[in-house]
């Protein structure tokens, strides 16, 4: 929670001395606020449901547990998935609802949006591809401590990981290191998307109508999350041929 | 006095084995350190790319895109430069370490052996970084050769540069030192894992890790006068200004005798609380 108030903060000081960030993108203040509030939202929804459980699971691989959930007669991945959550990370995700619905206020006063009764439906449709596609990574990188065996890094990849789109992706458009950036976190690993489209939905930083390519973006929203699910599950299940168990 | 050197001495070697352990974790580690200064990059560009482009009457941007005096290669240059201040300054786990050695009772080690708390805490710690800019320093100059665009002014004049590797080494004692205090409380407070998050969150915002310190607001209160007064700023923002000479002549030295003061009182200090914290410490379990 203080760890969204600072960010808050740094980007309340930045707007101070720049009106928007990425020339002609659209993210001017209120805009960014709403795209903040989306990644908090997501990022709580994370953290709530699959971050203890992926921690568990690299546990359970260092300690050799994992043998008692590969002999139950249900799916792993989904026994592995589920079993807990972490109640104390959901208010970051108020927090978030609420700067949105602020900025959103803000932002109606300033200029037209569009926003109909599909608004919302839309954006917590592609909020929940923005989870199943963070929720792969997840699982892919706890999956590698099969390999690895050990976790203390879990943690520290998803900090570095996530910390690629937490930021509109048009400041990635701009040069070659950049745009293959852009590229590899949009169609590897669909992580720009699952922060992009949703705060697009409401904030339309480039105006009303939607610019094709963005319909684009939102289809591709769809099929990169399904695409990173499949993926997630492919690794997951490589990544079990290799397991070995650990002496009990 | 010579038996306490060799004792020091012996902490010393004890920590440098222990660390040079895990190498190659280590200096992958050091590297991927750098990825989220990626993102600033790009963040920063968009910014600056806006500032420069557009008209200059908005409040606090000058012509040819420049934040509070920082050009955009000065920004970079600063992301990269606390870096190094943070990897003298920051201690990871030390006040965690010392508040969870008084709770269960293995500080009662240091009462009855002739060794020093402090003095061997430093050492390992001495120790830790040692080794940590011995592996590091690889990583370090290939990412500020790639860098070195950014440095917009070259290299500081000698006596700025001198400034800077002394800042260097006190902000390593001053945030051990003060660390050290905040574990220290531990003898009154017992859990001091609140008192940690809220110097993590001070030392972020006020140290200039997020930002460059001159980027706070003068408004609604002046901010950017109190950070002045506080230690924070010589753990991340001190040198690497020094370096960019953002701070120059008179005003550079009077920055590093208050450093030097601020160490000095936070030894004092954590003696003195030491001091006090053993009187009234009763060793529960073993």
């Amino acid at each position: 929670m203080a760890w969204a108030g600072m960010n808050w903060g740094l980007f309340k000081i930045i707007y101070q001395h720049t009106g928007e960030i990425g020339l002609d993108s659209g993210w001017h203040e209120h805009e960014f606020f709403l795209f903040l509030g989306t990644i908090w939202i997501i990022n709580s929804l994370i953290q709530t449901l699959f971050m203890a459980n992926a921690a568990e699971f690299s546990e359970l691989i260092r300690t050799g547990n994992l043998d008692f959930a590969l002999l139950k007669p249900i799916d792993t991945q989904f026994l592995i998935s589920f079993p807990r959550i972490n109640w104390s990370q959901l208010p970051n995700g108020i927090l978030g609802v609420m700067l949105i619905a602020h900025s959103l206020r803000e932002l109606m006063q300033e200029r037209e949006i569009y926003f109909s009764v599909f608004s919302i439906p839309a954006f917590l449709f592609f909020i929940g591809c923005g989870a199943v596609v963070m929720y792969s990574v997840m699982i892919c990188l706890a999956s590698t401590s099969i390999w690895f065996g050990r976790n203390q890094n879990l943690y520290n990849f998803w900090f570095y990981i996530t910390n690629f789109y937490r930021y509109p992706m048009e400041i990635y458009q701009r040069s070659g290191v950049g745009m293959a950036l852009w590229g590899t976190f949009t169609f590897v690993v669909p992580i720009l998307v699952v922060s992009n489209i949703p705060a697009r939905i409401l904030a339309q930083p480039l105006g009303t109508p939607w610019k094709s390519w963005e319909w684009g973006l939102a289809a591709y929203a769809i099929v990169g999350s399904i695409w990173s699910l499949m993926a997630s599950r492919w690794v997951f299940k490589q990544a079990l041929k290799s397991y070995r168990s650990a002496s009990s | 006095m010579l038996e306490s050197a060799v004792i020091w001495w012996t902490f010393f070697k004890i920590s440098i084995n222990e660390r040079l352990i895990y190498r190659a974790d280590f200096m992958l580690g050091t590297l991927m350190r750098f990825l989220p200064t990626l993102t600033q990059i790009f963040l920063w560009w968009a910014i600056y790319d806006v500032i420069s482009n557009t008209d200059t009457t908005n409040s606090g941007t000058g012509p040819d895109g420049n934040i509070a005096g920082y050009k955009y290669g000065d920004m970079v240059a600063y992301y990269l430069l606390v870096i190094i201040s943070r990897a003298f300054s920051s201690m990871p786990g030390l006040t965690g370490g010392i508040a969870n050695q008084i709770r269960n009772g293995e500080v009662k080690k240091f009462l009855i052996q002739p060794v020093d708390m402090q003095g061997c805490l430093l050492m390992q710690r001495l120790a830790h970084k040692l080794v940590y800019y011995l592996i590091a320093t690889l990583p370090f100059a290939l990412v500020f050769f790639l860098c070195r665009d950014f440095f917009i002014e070259g290299w500081p004049p000698p006596n700025a540069l001198a400034v800077f590797f002394a800042s260097l080494v006190l902000s390593f004692l001053l945030g051990f030192y003060l660390e050290c205090c905040i574990g220290l409380v531990g003898f009154w407070f017992l859990e001091v894992t609140s008192l940690t998050f809220i110097y993590m969150l001070m030392n972020f915002l006020l140290s200039g890790h997020m930002f460059p310190l001159e980027l706070l607001p003068a408004e609604p209160f002046n901010i950017r006068q109190l950070v002045e007064y506080l230690p924070f700023k010589y753990l991340a923002y001190f040198p690497a200004a020094v370096f960019l000479e953002k701070i120059e002549g008179p005003e550079m030295y009077r920055g590093l005798l208050a450093e030097v003061g601020w160490v000095v009182f936070f030894i004092v200090l954590s003696r003195i609380l030491w001091h006090r914290g053993i009187k009234r410490y009763s060793g529960y379990g073993g």
